[in-house]
């Protein structure tokens, strides 16, 4: 084998699909910037930041959820039934903090009630997180019915809209970058983070490697449940509103942006980085396309296909360069036979 | 042990045959709430109310077949809505440009758009290897946002629509509504052909063992292919059949129904992890969903009860088939103990 065939093989393993990611968020950056005049402008990316805040906060713990091959259709409802409670605690006149902590409660009482349903009875979590979707958001709808709460008061919905001091960072992104720190860590830096890439990969063999996989995926559920709730809350702030369809869908951009981010569906593979930076992805074009006028429709069809693209062009690459590989190896077998006939 | 066992399977054959079928249970609960509710309130089978229960039940019931096919394959579709609100939207077009074209051209036009549409999932999940989830998630926003970028805001309203393509949203046969007609035809051709052909066995034997169906010489990827068509081909005549029942379609069509439709399919006995299930049974399950939600609306609770009522009938449909299930293995431990 050849010194410049092993080079180029290294530097295709080494262009992993986060400096992809890392790459095109750098050239939408770039054509933002050249498109348009406010793009580049402290205000627009206080939005921009501002803007995906709550499918940001979903899609860690969700994450985690595909790395090890489940899956939770279920947070947008969470999301609904916290910001509707909010609003209902709210009016019976709850101190708020006490209702802030009675919404990640029962965020997190959801969030158990999916992992209790698919660890102890092992029932598919597609099917389990497709039927408490409608659960949550039913219960949502039963608490608040088709009524809209927006008194909140001013010194929370200012955190829901205000910015870092002197900067352009909105708060509330800020309590995203600390959530995604903590899972960074918590995924890549210690032996619980690294055994759930164990149990996406080989389920059995992390049971016999001692991995307490019903735990694992209990706290898994339970975090989603948590930080959807939280999300709700942020959401709520955001807009000042409670209301029962508060987020209906935003489980579907959720897990675009954790595919996108190179988690697979077959589990064992994804990082927090790449998580991240599709996040950032998707809200730049997103923002960019908005800046230019560009109908919403169109921003629709920008995610369904990055998110199907993000999966093709692996694909396409692998097989192509298997072939490329069995190619090879039938030309050195008959150089090798030519060989041995000229001797 | 053993001895207990087979005398109570004696004593009660045929309840037991019927409890333990699916399709025999879903039968009996619908009964049950029927009885239950025309107890509470008379109206409930009058022959109005009937009508609109079949009606109702039929879109869902007819998307069912689809995606019974695709779920048999331990595959989903998400996309289906997103074809139902392009084809709807595209019959209603067609009657708008060409008032004089006929109402069968229409449903057939349909049919091949969403047969197309449903290619494209095909051929990306076959021959481009995405996994269902993804493929028809990622296809769901993009169909869906074509919708909205071609409909515009524009609508079509019941005045665009000939009456005799409305007559199949509306007039019956032997009192049956022609589109239940349509979906019954349907039910049993997909019946038949899931049974007793060999594509049909095919898709059976794809969901029970993927590795196995190959190894056994089944083209995987085609009967995929075939699947993710059939399903879109499917939703096309659920879009024409949309604007024959509901007359104004905007781009919202069909929006969400793939929830109830995935839903009604895992009631009705279609394991999501494949291999398992019938047709009747899926087509039973969207009964039950809908006759349960009209026992809702008949007995006068806040319709901002349904959604979790729903959410609920799945989750105790998949606990019961798991604990089935269990009971099932237990059972054959007992029997082949001796061995």
């Amino acid at each position: 084998m050849s010194q410049h065939q092993t080079s180029t093989r290294r530097l295709a393993r080494r262009v992993s699909w986060e400096t992809i990611l890392a790459l095109l968020l750098l050239f939408a950056v770039v054509g933002g910037t050249f498109l348009n005049k406010d793009f580049l402008t402290a205000e627009n990316w206080s939005n921009l930041l501002a803007n995906f805040v709550e499918i940001a906060l979903m899609a860690l713990p969700l994450s985690l959820i595909v790395i090890t091959n489940e899956i939770d259709l279920s947070v947008a409802s969470m999301l609904g039934l916290s910001s509707s409670l909010l609003g209902l605690l709210w009016e019976y006149k709850l101190a708020m903090p006490l209702a802030i902590a009675i919404c990640l409660a029962v965020g997190a009482l959801c969030g158990a009630l999916n992992g209790f349903l698919i660890v102890r009875f092992r029932l598919p979590s597609l099917a389990v997180t497709i039927g408490t979707l409608a659960l949550f958001r039913g219960f949502a709808y039963i608490i608040l019915g088709d009524k809209a709460i927006a008194d909140f008061p001013p010194e929370y919905t200012g955190f829901g809209i205000g910015v870092i001091p002197q900067t352009f960072i909105p708060m509330p992104f800020v309590l995203f970058i600390v959530l995604a720190l903590i899972f960074w860590v918590g995924l890549h830096h210690t032996t619980v983070g690294r055994s759930l890439y164990a149990v996406g990969g080989n389920q059995t063999a992390a049971r016999f490697s001692g991995v307490n996989i019903s735990r694992l995926k209990m706290l898994l559920f339970i975090a989603s449940g948590v930080i959807s709730a939280l999300a709700g809350i942020v959401f709520t702030f955001r807009f000042s509103s409670s209301r029962a369809d508060n987020g209906t869908g935003f489980e579907l951009s959720a897990i675009a942006a954790v595919f996108l981010g190179g988690v697979t569906v077959q589990g064992g593979k994804g990082t927090v980085t790449g998580v991240v930076l599709s996040l950032l992805l998707i809200g730049v074009i997103n923002n960019v396309l908005t800046l230019a006028d560009v109908a919403s429709e169109i921003l629709r069809i920008v995610t369904g296909s990055l998110l199907i693209i993000s999966i093709l062009l692996p694909n396409l690459i692998a097989s192509t360069r298997e072939r490329w590989r069995l190619m090879q190896r039938q030309r050195e077998i008959a150089k090798l036979g030519a060989a041995s006939v000229t001797k | 042990m053993t001895k207990e066992l087979k005398s109570t399977a004696d004593g009660h054959g045929w309840m037991n045959a019927l409890v333990r079928s699916r399709e025999g249970s879903l039968v009996l609960l619908i009964a049950v709430l029927t009885v239950l509710t025309t107890a509470l309130n008379p109206r409930f089978i009058s022959p109005q109310s009937l009508k609109d229960l079949m009606l109702n039940v039929s879109i869902i019931a007819l998307l069912v077949l689809g995606q019974t096919v695709i779920i048999l394959m331990r595959q989903i579709d998400l996309s289906i809505s997103s074809i139902v609100g392009i084809t709807a939207f595209l019959s209603g077009t067609l009657f708008i440009n060409r008032p004089e074209i006929p109402s069968v051209a229409v449903v057939l036009i349909a049919v091949l758009a969403g047969l197309l549409l449903g290619a494209v999932n095909a051929a990306l999940i076959a021959w481009g290897k995405i996994p269902a989830l993804i493929t028809t998630l990622g296809t769901l926003y993009i169909f869906r946002g074509a919708n909205y970028a071609w409909v515009h805001g524009r609508q079509v309203n019941a005045v665009n629509v000939p009456g005799s393509f409305l007559a199949i949203g509306t007039s019956t046969f032997a009192g049956i509504p022609l589109l239940t007609w349509i979906v019954l035809v349907l039910l049993v051709v997909f019946s038949i052909g899931l049974r007793q052909y060999r594509v049909g066995r095919e898709f059976y034997a794809i969901g029970s063992n993927p590795t196995a169906a190959v190894l056994a010489g089944i083209n995987v990827s085609r009967r995929l292919a075939t699947g993710f068509i059939i399903s879109g081909a499917i939703a096309g005549l659920a879009g024409a059949l949309w604007l024959a029942r509901f007359g104004t379609v905007d781009a919202t069509a069909g929006e969400g129904i793939e929830l109830t439709v995935i839903t009604s399919t895992v009631v009705g006995g279609v394991a999501i992890t494949g291999g398992v299930g019938t047709v009747v049974g899926s087509v039973l399950g969207a009964l039950l969903l809908s006759v349960f939600s009209s026992t809702l609306v008949f007995l006068r609770v806040p319709s901002f009860w349904q959604q979790s009522f729903q959410g609920a009938m799945l989750l105790l449909a998949i606990a019961g088939d798991a604990y089935l299930a269990y009971r099932h293995a237990l059972r054959l431990r007992v029997k082949w103990s001796h061995v």
